[in-house]
């Protein structure tokens, strides 16, 4: 039998004034169809910071992560307002387009298209209308080498993209994201398919992504959580129910459901 | 030697109860063998009779230049058809297959794309229920009727609007295009949703639109998909017979302009090979037309798993 914790005694922060957010959501709803699979979920996250989302699967982060650069539309039905630089972008008169090259999303599993490397950094690109040669080419250089992958495929740009290690993979669509420029960068548990090398060379990047980005990142992994990220929500079946710093979250949680959960004894 | 070592410490006896045990046949292994012989036997048949074929119109098609003595590159080249008088260019007929395919495969392939893209990309659901249907209904539509709707609407049409007989070569491209479309359609579907989900979710999240996202990544990682279909909707309007025979006016001329009445191969051939004996020329010169649309069919056949290999290598690479 699954323990049964209660929904009302939730431990989320809020930030004041002085801290810049990057994204926020207020009372944040989805429904797939009948199911209620996300309740009022208020988040802020801080610029230039990694903040993680950890719970069980089907507690929906990916739902959560998905709804904020608009990817559940046509899937799901959201609810609720989502601040980015003052405006509410879940509004369906917003330029759904234009918020994706702001808010960049790497999936779970890496999905390079079956294009060259350099075509697949450019495509993006291209499709927003870049067209000279060498701003492409600087593009192309600077968002690998931020994705950490550079060094590795520096000579072998034509080839396939399909021809790289996953892990290589990942951090491709890393390197893909990042050329649009944006700024937040969505990752849903970008390193579940990779080994413990890809992983930390993942890690790497991000820790050094967030100088210029805000990331939130969806984990399964606690050390993952605990060695990237700033701030750190717990959801649990379609609830936040906790939020705080990083070390609090490890160190001391503040409501029994998340206790039990970073102890591992859950349910 | 291994013999020894396996029967080492043991008493011959038990070593033979095992042997016997382990070799004996039971009713899997009886049925293993039966299974195995009479699809060895299905193949053997279906082998023996595709190679037979194989030889005889092969025989028969190249008589018309061992026998009777005719140059391969008069018959090819030739336009002048008149098989009593010895006079055997194909050419009307070849320029006529080629014209008729080609120009149905130009105007069906746009109308295939799009609606397949309309299926699978812009509303799944009505395409589903709606056009799918109607895609497999046309496929199954015996051939005969198609002509009967060509010749009953198409030629009078074509005749009210551009004067003549109203059969000729643009009938017939009408009548085969109708025929081709489901064909091209329903294998660029399967195509377009042979392409990986991950795919549309990864342009749509790097802020390409739908359209982009259709035309740079779904369409691309569809195209041998979307050739192989064009080639089998070829295949079929090449060697169609009967529907092109009834509209395009059967006269083995070299076809001046695209109204007036002209013929193809299998037109020739089905309208031909009645008053003909055999072993004669015009008989031979029959098999000969025969022998181009094998070659052709197997050529088609080599294209589709070309393309088939090249798409692959390129999801390996
Ligand atoms: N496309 C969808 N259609 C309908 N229901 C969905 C869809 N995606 C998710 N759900 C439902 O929403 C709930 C939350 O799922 P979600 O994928 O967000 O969980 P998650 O926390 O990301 O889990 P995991 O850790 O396994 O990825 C589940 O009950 C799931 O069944
Ligand atoms: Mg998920």
């Amino acid at each position: 039998m699954l323990k049964q914790y209660s929904f009302e005694k939730t431990a989320v922060q809020s930030f004041d004034a002085q801290t810049t957010l990057a994204l926020k959501t207020e009372d944040l709803q989805v429904f797939y169809g009948a199911n209620h699979a996300m309740h009022d979920a208020n988040l802020g996250f801080p610029k230039n910071q990694i903040t993680a989302l950890i719970g069980a699967s089907g507690s929906g982060k990916s739902t959560y992560l998905r709804s904020l650069n608009r990817m559940n539309d046509g899937i799901a039905t959201v609810t609720g307002k989502i601040w980015y630089h003052g405006v509410n972008i879940n509004e369906p008169n917003v330029n759904i387009y234009e918020i994706r090259k702001h808010i960049g999303m790497v999936f779970q599993r890496p999905n390079p298209f079956s294009k060259s490397i350099r075509e697949n950094i450019v495509y993006a690109l291209k499709a927003n209308g870049m067209k000279s040669k060498a701003d492409l080419d600087e593009r192309v250089e600077t968002s690998l080498r931020g994705a950490a992958l550079w060094d590795e495929v520096k000579d072998t740009l034509d080839k396939s993209a399909l021809s790289l290690s996953g892990g290589q993979q990942q951090r491709l669509c890393i390197a893909r994201s990042i050329a649009m420029a944006p700024d937040v960068l969505l990752l849903d548990e970008p390193c579940s398919a990779l080994d413990p090398i890809s992983t930390v060379k993942v890690e790497e990047t991000l820790l050094e992504l967030q100088k210029q980005y805000t990331i939130i990142i969806v984990t399964h992994n606690m050390q993952q959580a605990a060695r990237v990220s700033s701030q750190c929500a717990f959801f649990h079946l379609g609830h936040v129910m906790e939020y705080t710093s990083t070390g609090t979250m490890f160190s001391n949680p503040q409501i029994p459901v998340t206790q039990d959960y970073i102890a591992g004894s859950f349910g | 030697m291994e013999q020894t070592n396996l029967q080492l410490n043991k008493p011959d006896s038990q070593t033979n109860e095992w042997d016997a045990r382990l070799h004996h046949a039971t009713r899997a292994t009886r049925e293993d063998w039966a299974g195995r012989g009479i699809s060895y036997l299905c193949i053997g048949a279906i082998i023996l009779v595709v190679a037979s074929m194989l030889w005889f119109i092969s025989s028969k098609g190249i008589a018309t230049f061992t026998q009777n003595h005719v140059s391969v590159w008069k018959f090819l080249t030739g336009t002048n058809w008149a098989p009593d008088t010895g006079h055997i260019g194909a050419a009307p007929m070849i320029v006529g297959s080629f014209a008729v395919t080609f120009a149905a495969a130009i105007v069906a392939t746009p109308f295939a794309i799009g609606t397949a893209i309309f299926m699978t990309e812009i509303s799944p659901n009505r395409g589903r229920k709606l056009l799918q249907p109607v895609i497999e209904l046309l496929v199954g539509i015996p051939s005969v009727v198609y002509g009967f709707i060509g010749l009953a609407v198409v030629v009078p049409f074509m005749r009210h609007l551009v004067g003549g007989s109203g059969f000729g070569i643009i009938s017939a491209t009408f009548v085969l295009f109708v025929m081709v479309l489901p064909t091209i359609t329903s294998m660029t579907v399967d195509s377009l949703r042979a392409v990986p989900r991950y795919y549309k979710e990864a342009s749509l999240a790097l802020g390409a639109t739908r359209w982009q996202t259709i035309s740079r990544v779904i369409l691309r990682s569809a195209t041998s998909g979307i050739l192989t279909a064009v080639i089998f909707g070829m295949a079929r309007a090449f060697g169609e017979a009967l529907a092109v025979q009834m509209v395009i006016g059967n006269a083995a001329v070299m076809p001046k302009n695209l109204i007036s009445a002209a013929s193809t191969l299998t037109s020739q051939l089905t309208s031909g090979i009645g008053d003909t004996i055999d072993g004669t020329l015009p008989n031979n010169a029959l098999w000969s037309l025969a022998l181009i649309l094998l070659l052709m069919s197997l050529f088609f056949n080599a294209l589709v798993r070309f393309i088939a290999k090249r798409g692959q290598l390129k999801h390996e690479r």
